[in-house]
């Protein structure tokens, strides 16, 4: 389905956007099958229509919202955005959605709102792949609230001018783009607003490789893959990989703060 | 040791075909994916994906030859052993050359670095490496040279290939179901030897 959509940001310099097909068939979204290939293949069976949101938490004005009136107040905005997976390797994508801040600031977080947690659908119905999975479902995912309220973070609907594929998180999804993939949580049904530092799921499983923030850091290694380089899809040699993904703009977001530790 | 004429007899030979044929059935794979271009979005990961795998399959299938030949009360799967170790060997090089390449860019500093800070690669190196004498030492001037240090030395393919199958485990992030099976089918063939080996020892005969 075409996305109508009004402003427009290159935000991955003048680097070429991943194909399509690249991006719509090499997926991590385990509650699906755990090989590459198998999202695209299966998750034809979730149901993304009606989608209903449910806000809670510390918050003014929580809220259960239909997807169609989560997105009527704003216009849709493209932005192309790089994105980095911690197996070391890498996307370009034309993200369709709005702005997380300003959506999540409708719902008027008090000043216990510390964290904000999000959680995927989880449906062995509609996801009858997900118990070989090894995960603890639903798929949970946080942001610490000065984060989700950063400019750059963005709640996805749409790539590449069009409704996202189930597989890559349809009908709504985050995109944290100075994180590791797995930060950016797919198809997600309820974001709550939160005092302690909530649970993550890949963090539950390994805490040694997957710590809460998990910003794109060539300098913390990780016990599988070295964050140094990455292999961008379509390429055959490794690139550099940079800083926050190549968004400095973050780094005040962690001004004093020992990333090694908080990695 | 058979003769030269009947190492050429007919069953030998079909043997030897099956052999071959599934040793070079990765390389058949290959060759279709690439010339259509349906290696995927990752091309140099299914690479390395598929190489390995199918190196670990043949030596699985190296190691089922003894309880084949105790099940078939025949010699050629002892006769074709030989030939599936160094095609696994050789299907190991190329997925170790593939990493080297692309991955490391031939840089013995990240080399280095992924043997100490990365357990699955540690795994896999060492597995490599106890092959390399092995495949060096396959002949059969080797064979004579060595005498029964030559057998104790070619049992070393029991930790590779036990090495190869932790690789595989140590590698997957949560869905441990397919590399369960290979280490599944490693602990069927090891039981299967030592059985055998209990099963044979009373027959011995006393001092």
């Amino acid at each position: 389905e075409p996305l109508k959509i009004g402003k427009q940001s290159k935000l991955a310099g003048d680097e070429t956007v991943t194909p399509f097909e690249t991006v719509s068939t090499y997926n991590n979204y385990y509650e699906f099958g755990t090989d590459k290939e198998d999202p695209s293949r299966n998750a034809h069976t979730l149901k993304t229509r009606p989608w209903t949101l449910s806000v809670e938490g510390e918050c003014e004005a929580p809220a259960q919202v239909a997807l169609d009136d989560l997105l009527k107040p704003a216009a849709l905005e493209e932005r192309i955005y790089r994105h980095r997976c911690v197996e070391a390797w890498s996307i370009v994508v034309p993200w369709v959605g709005i702005p997380l801040g300003e959506t999540l600031k409708r719902f008027k977080p008090t000043s216990k709102a510390k964290y904000v947690a999000f959680e995927t659908i989880y449906d062995k119905q509609q996801m009858p792949e997900a118990r070989w999975s090894g995960l603890q479902l639903p798929y949970v995912e946080g942001l610490r609230i000065d984060e989700a309220m950063h400019p750059l973070a963005f709640l996805s609907v749409g790539m590449y001018g069009k409704t996202l594929p189930n597989q890559n998180g349809a009908p709504l999804r985050l995109t944290v783009p100075w994180k590791y993939g797995f930060k950016s949580i797919k198809s997600i049904v309820r974001i709550r607003f939160v005092e302690a530092m909530p649970p993550t799921t890949w963090n539950r499983l390994q805490s040694s490789e997957y710590g809460f923030y998990s910003n794109v850091n060539p300098q913390v290694q990780h016990p599988r893959w070295s964050q140094r380089s990455e292999r961008r899809l379509g390429e055959l040699f490794k690139r550099d990989t940079l800083m926050f993904n190549g968004y400095p703009e973050v780094a005040s977001l962690y001004a004093g703060m020992d990333l090694k530790k908080f990695y | 040791m058979a003769d030269a004429t009947s190492a050429w007899r007919r069953p030998l030979l079909y043997w030897r075909l099956a052999a071959w044929a599934i040793a070079l059935l990765p390389a058949v794979h290959l060759a279709k994916w690439i010339a259509q271009a349906r290696l995927g979005p990752n091309p140099v990961e299914t690479l390395e994906h598929y190489t390995g795998l199918w190196g670990l399959r043949l030596l699985l299938l190296c190691l089922a030859m003894t309880p084949l030949r105790k099940i078939t009360q025949r010699s050629e799967p002892i006769q074709i052993r030989r030939l599936l170790g160094l095609w696994a060997f050789a299907w190991l090089c190329v997925h170790f050359s593939i990493y080297l390449t692309f991955d490391l860019e031939w840089s013995p500093v990240q080399l280095a670095e992924d043997l100490v800070k990365r357990t699955y690669i540690t795994l896999g190196f060492v597995g490599w490496l106890l092959l390399l004498p092995l495949a060096i030492t396959s002949t059969r001037g080797w064979q004579r040279r060595l005498k029964r240090t030559w057998s104790r030395l070619h049992t070393l393919i029991y930790a590779a290939a036990l090495l190869g199958g932790l690789h595989f485990f140590w590698l997957v992030k949560s869905d441990v179901r397919e590399p369960l099976v290979y280490l599944a089918l490693y602990g069927l063939l090891m039981a299967a030897r030592i059985g055998g080996a209990i099963l044979r020892a009373p027959k011995k005969p006393t001092p």
